[in-house]
């Protein structure tokens, strides 16, 4: 664990694509500390550029673009932790389970990863935003996790699978350990970095998942997220009026937060893979 | 001690369990105090099975397993807990015995965890200093090691000392020397020879039959997960009685020879 943690501060893709995310969310989480107003105040003069006052200018009813964008942020870190997280934990539960114990209980389960698998995400969406509505960033995030677990749950499967059938894990069951315990002690631990990864990627995805649903009008509506503001930024005709410094940023700081997640997963893949390491 | 009385073994096989495959029919076979019990067979004859049963590990189709009087083949929870103080194992893959990522003396610390949780830690001390003495081997120098910085003999040992921390009566040794080198393996061998002089039962689990003889009293001939011939060993080697039996020790000559100068 050491050496690994040694290897990720000299693996130049590790630092730099998390330096990009740390320097985000402090944004994020700092910048709105600085004002009384919120995100979707009317605070300065219409349609007006970049400027020492404005640092990202207005939209065309004087909302602060900076101050939308640092409030995006939290949005942004809230549905990748929270969307992603309760993915990882459903898929690793279920993954867990169904290759631990096997038999029936797998095939129930894979039956079930497969009917999430082929769920037409966006239709059932579609449905549950017109009659219960998804008015907060936590709901939303919950929508996302509840569908992106199935590939984490057969990756995990697909590895606890094998790691059961190990020797240790008969051991473990002689002293006395209970299925659980052997899950979180004895299987878990060997794929400690390969769950890691799974999260990141799982974070990433859910943003994205996240910006693609604000952006055509199938999110949260009590808030503001990046998505929302290209929403906003097409809907009032911004490209045409030539609004660039409306559509540019929340666009840039999702490519920016995602481009550096998958950087960092790239370069952690190699902290723990010894064969990729660079020399 | 140990009594399996006619245990089979059906598996589950193919997609939704649809092919039935029994690995074990109707088995039965006695272990007592002090007794080794070679229990013989070709790869796939199904002696792991048969151990893993004794063990808890799988499942019984169908038969008992009876243990100083009682039927365990069904035991859950605190009483197959309690069975497993008595019985324990070791098997044939001594890396794949240990979790790699953690060091090895972690399965002692297991059987402290799970079983003596209220002992005190100079307790503690003396008893591994005991079971590591028993299977001869140095604290300073497995205590503290990865899996990968010991040798495979080492490791068997360990597992060996694992299971004295128990007070065993009956151990399962799966094929546990057949993955050591010439020399070690005799070590193991004289080891198990003086579990044996203690008392303790030994299932010997083994597809090799210059083994088999080294220490059993009994030998169980086991072929396609049916016993076929069983006896003192001495009886079976001199005088095998089943066709099987015969084309085993007709495959391996040197055996023979050894056993008629012994
Ligand atoms: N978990 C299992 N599921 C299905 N079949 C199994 C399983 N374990 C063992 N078998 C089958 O049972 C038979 C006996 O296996 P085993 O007891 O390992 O034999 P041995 O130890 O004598 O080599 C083999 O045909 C094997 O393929
Ligand atoms: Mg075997």
């Amino acid at each position: 664990m050491r050496t690994e943690l040694y290897f990720a501060f000299r693996n130049r893709k590790v630092v730099g694509g998390f330096a990009v995310i740390l320097a985000f969310l402090l944004l994020g989480l700092i910048a709105p500390l600085f004002t009384d107003h919120g995100p979707n105040d009317y605070v300065g003069p219409p349609a007006a550029p970049p400027s020492g006052e404005y640092w990202f200018g207005t939209t065309t009813f004087g909302q602060d673009i900076f101050l939308q964008f640092a409030n995006g942020l939290r949005s942004t870190f809230l549905v990748g932790l929270l969307g992603g997280g309760i993915a990882a934990i459903v898929g690793m539960t279920i993954g867990f389970v169904a290759g631990y114990r096997g038999g029936i209980v797998d095939e129930a389960l894979n039956m079930l990863t497969n009917i999430v698998l082929v769920l037409p995400a966006l239709a059932v969406l579609i449905i549950l935003h017109t009659y219960i509505g998804i008015k907060s960033v936590p709901a939303q995030a919950l929508f996302i996790g509840l569908f992106s677990w199935p590939w984490v749950a057969r990756a995990v499967r697909a590895q606890t699978l094998s790691l059961r059938s190990r020797e240790f894990v008969d051991l473990a069951r002689l002293s006395g350990l209970r299925p659980l315990t052997i899950i979180r002690r004895e299987i878990a631990p060997n794929m400690s970095s390969y769950l890691l990864l799974t999260f990141i990627l799982l974070f990433g995805g859910s943003v994205l998942f996240a910006a693609t649903l604000d952006f055509i009008g199938l999110g949260p509506t009590e808030s503001i997220s990046l998505g929302l503001m290209m929403n906003n930024a097409v809907q009032w005709s911004a490209l045409h009026l030539g609004l660039w410094w409306w559509f540019v940023p929340p666009g840039l700081g999702i490519t920016a937060i995602v481009g550096a997640l998958y950087v960092m997963n790239v370069g952690l893949d190699e902290v723990f893979n010894p064969k990729l390491r660079e020399m | 001690m140990l009594t399996l009385e006619a245990i089979s073994k059906v598996y589950k096989v193919g997609a939704f369990g649809g092919r039935e495959l029994t690995a074990v029919q109707e088995v039965s076979f006695a272990v007592g105090p002090g007794e080794v019990v070679s229990l013989i067979g070709e790869s796939g004859s199904g002696k792991s099975t048969i151990g893993r049963m004794v063990l808890r590990l799988a499942s019984v189709t169908k038969g008992r397993i009876v243990f100083d009087g009682t039927d365990v083949s069904r035991h859950t929870g605190a009483r197959l807990k309690a069975y497993r103080k008595k019985v324990q194992g070791v098997f044939q893959d001594p890396f794949s015995s240990y979790n790699p990522i953690f060091k090895a003396d972690r399965v002692l610390h297991m059987i402290r965890d799970s079983f003596f949780p209220g002992v005190s830690a100079s307790q503690w001390r003396t008893k591994l200093e005991e079971s590591l003495d028993a299977v001869r081997l140095d604290p300073g120098q497995v205590l503290g090691k990865y899996p990968h910085q010991l040798s495979g003999g080492q490791l068997q040992r360990l597992l060996i000392a694992r299971a004295l921390l128990l007070d065993i009566e009956l151990l399962v040794a799966d094929e546990i020397i057949s993955m050591l080198d010439a020399s070690t393996r005799i070590d193991v061998l004289n080891l198990l020879a003086e579990l044996k002089e203690r008392g303790l039962g030994i299932l010997f689990i083994t597809h090799d039959l210059s083994l088999g003889h080294y220490l059993s009293d009994r030998s169980v001939i086991l072929r396609r997960g049916e016993v076929v011939e069983i006896g003192p060993t001495t009886e079976v080697f001199a005088n095998p009685k089943h066709d099987y039996t015969k084309m085993l020790l007709a495959s391996v000559p040197q055996l023979h020879r050894k056993w008629d100068m012994a």
